[in-house]
């Protein structure tokens, strides 16, 4: 058992990590890319019990992690998962990070090469009031969950649901589930009830549960 | 490998297992070597040490300091690998320099390796000149000291020295190896070739091979030392001589290795040193000039000749890659063993690429690695300074991966 550092730990998860801790099954391997401060992977090895490993790319972040006993690297999503085998892990998570890769197809490629499972969240560039600042402005959005101003944000790569979806039919990826949450943090309706151009509308964010293998539960 | 045995009846007698009197009186470096104040086991000669070289070694002798103590599952050992020019002296009062222990910011009551709760074990390296076997050493087929008659050994073979220590020592597996430097490459030996004897590892800016330019500097110091008339071919012991300008020199070139340009330049500059302008001559006008030369007349006081240029060749043959077909990863491949690595920003000895090459070969076997990058402007020395983000790293690390191997706290330790 990983030991609990409650110091870390007394912020509420976010919904997105919760709903993200509910896809993962207990004991797995994971490998959390962009991990950030690590409060996704503490609340799976708290949760879960998982084998959890970090990549994250800034340096303080990382120290902070390995200080709270996480295993987590030093590194960049579009350039150290290539030395991981196939398959080493149960699923390789990319939580809101996807957007600031510079090669968001290849980085997809290879979490579902090192994982069985992919778990992708990304904020969503089709939200209607990312849209409304659009259309009304005529500039690059800036809202409250995409605060950073074109020439100074890290997302290079925003997309769309409906623009994520094409990316995983283009890289094979089987859409196990997909879930949009609204601005408010509460989970949309799934894809049955609800159609995709009404999610790529109230989404605020979305996470993506991916598999490699077509055939695979 | 062959020459791993833990038999537990082996013959090998123990020097007095007991710390020495806090009031050591100063020794000379050759004093130390011969005899030291530390504890001590001597493996006979019916049980020698296979060396790469092909050769056997022995009788041998291990010197090592510890501190804390084992609890009874013996499950809290940890060991210290030093770095080149370092020794088993990494607590205690170094008895020939009278300076305290050379890693006292990170091991002790209360530090990141907290020797309340852990039981560290240093040994002074194969080859080194603080009371193991090395060419100071007396050669048992002579009587004289080895000189160069002392084989060419490798970083494994200091390892396999030490695994002889640790099952003397009755334990069976390390809770962690740690070290950095030349330490950082015997703990990816201890990884790779033992990685059942050990829990983690912690390999601190170093590198799993010497490159071209490690090589290079270290050739310089070297021919610094067969350069100096008073080397005698290395036999410079049976008459009493000692090659102090060569090996002097040595230090100095290798002391620049150590720090960085930005340290060099906020401790120095162009300062002058106890002058006010230039003298026209080759006097050290500068104070990085005074600098250097002290720390080369300092160090030729503690650290024998040959010794250098045997440790300094061993470091020079590592290559991990090349014990495992020319594949780091091969290495480590299976590991059970949780890794953490550590770089400094502003360390070009062993440069952080360097260190991610170790942790890519990791990646590459899905091992549990960690690795952080540390920023400092030390240069390779800052594993050995006050640095608080390696103290924390250190503790995170050491203190995640005891729980989960079910050490006690150090209040309740045993």
């Amino acid at each position: 058992m990983l030991a609990r550092h409650d110091e870390h730990t007394t912020a509420p998860p976010r919904v997105d990590h919760l709903l993200i801790a509910g896809l993962v099954k207990p004991g797995a391997r994971v490998l959390d890319v962009g991990c950030g401060d690590g409060a996704l992977l503490q609340l799976l090895a708290d949760r879960k019990d998982v084998d959890a490993r970090g990549v994250e790319i800034d340096r303080d972040r990382v120290n902070a992690c390995v200080a709270r006993g996480l295993s987590v690297i030093q590194g960049d999503a579009d350039q150290d998962l290539d030395a991981y085998p196939d398959d080493a892990f149960d699923y390789a998570i990319l939580s809101l990070t996807i957007q600031a890769t510079r090669n968001p197809k290849r980085v997809l490629a290879n979490l579902l090469r090192i994982g069985r499972h992919a778990i992708v969240s990304f904020p969503n560039f089709g939200h209607w009031k990312v849209r409304a600042r659009f259309f009304a402005t005529g500039r690059m959005p800036v809202t409250e969950h995409l605060p950073d101003t074109w020439y100074d944000t890290p997302n290079a790569h925003l997309c769309t649901i409906k623009d994520f979806a094409d990316l995983c039919r283009l890289v094979d990826a089987r859409v196990e589930r997909a879930v949009a949450f609204n601005t408010s943090g509460q989970q949309l309706g799934t894809w049955v009830r609800m159609p995709l151009t009404i999610h790529n509308l109230l989404g605020e964010k979305a996470v993506f549960l991916l598999s490699r293998h077509p055939a695979e539960k | 490998m062959a020459s791993v045995s833990i038999e537990p009846g082996r013959k090998a007698t123990s020097a007095p297992a007991e710390a020495p009197s806090p009031e050591i009186v100063k020794r000379t470096a050759l004093e130390e070597a011969l005899s030291p104040t530390s504890p001590s086991v001597t493996f006979p000669a019916s049980d020698p040490l296979e060396l790469d070289c092909g050769q056997l070694l022995g009788p041998f002798t291990v010197a090592y300091e510890t501190v804390g103590s084992l609890n009874a599952a013996k499950s809290n050992a940890v060991l210290l690998c030093h770095a080149l020019t370092m020794d088993q002296y990494f607590f205690r009062t170094n008895p020939v320099t009278g300076k305290p222990g050379w890693w006292t910011d990170m091991i002790g009551p209360g530090k990141p390796i907290d020797t309340d709760r852990f039981y560290v074990i240093c040994a002074n390296i194969l080859g080194g000149c603080m009371g193991s076997t090395g060419p100071v050493s007396t050669n048992p087929a002579t009587g004289q000291p080895y000189g160069l008659d002392f084989p060419v050994i490798t970083i494994r073979d200091m390892v396999r020295a030490q695994v002889r220590l640790i099952d003397h020592l009755g334990i069976d597996k390390l809770f962690a190896v740690v070290g950095g430097s030349m330490g950082g490459m015997q703990v990816l030996e201890w990884a790779s070739h033992f990685s059942e004897r050990i829990h983690c590892a912690i390999p601190i800016a170093t590198a799993a091979w010497h490159s071209a330019q490690n090589i290079a500097f270290h050739e310089v110091g070297r021919q610094a030392v067969m350069a100096d008339p008073e080397w005698v071919q290395g036999r410079y012991l049976l008459s009493e001589r000692v090659p102090r300008r060569g090996l002097a020199v040595a230090r100095m070139a290798a002391h620049i290795t150590y720090l960085s340009e930005a340290a060099l330049h906020a401790k120095f500059g162009r300062s002058l040193q106890d002058r006010d302008a230039r003298t026209f001559s080759f006097n050290a006008d500068f104070q990085v000039e005074s600098y250097l030369r002290h720390q080369g007349s300092t160090f030729v006081d503690r650290f024998d000749a040959n010794s250098y240029l045997y440790i300094t060749r061993a470091m020079d043959y590592f290559d991990l890659a090349g014990e495992f077909d020319g594949v780091l990863a091969n290495a480590f491949r299976g590991t059970k063993v949780r890794f953490c690595v550590v770089s400094f920003t502003s360390d070009w000895l062993y440069p952080t690429h360097e260190n991610r090459k170790i942790v890519q070969a990791l990646n590459a076997v899905a091992a549990n690695v960690s690795f952080v990058e540390i920023e400092s402007d030390k240069g390779h020395d800052a594993f050995l300074l006050d640095e608080p983000v390696l103290f924390k790293t250190i503790t995170g690390f050491i203190n995640s991966a005891a729980a989960r191997h079910g050490i006690a706290p150090a209040r309740s330790a045993a």
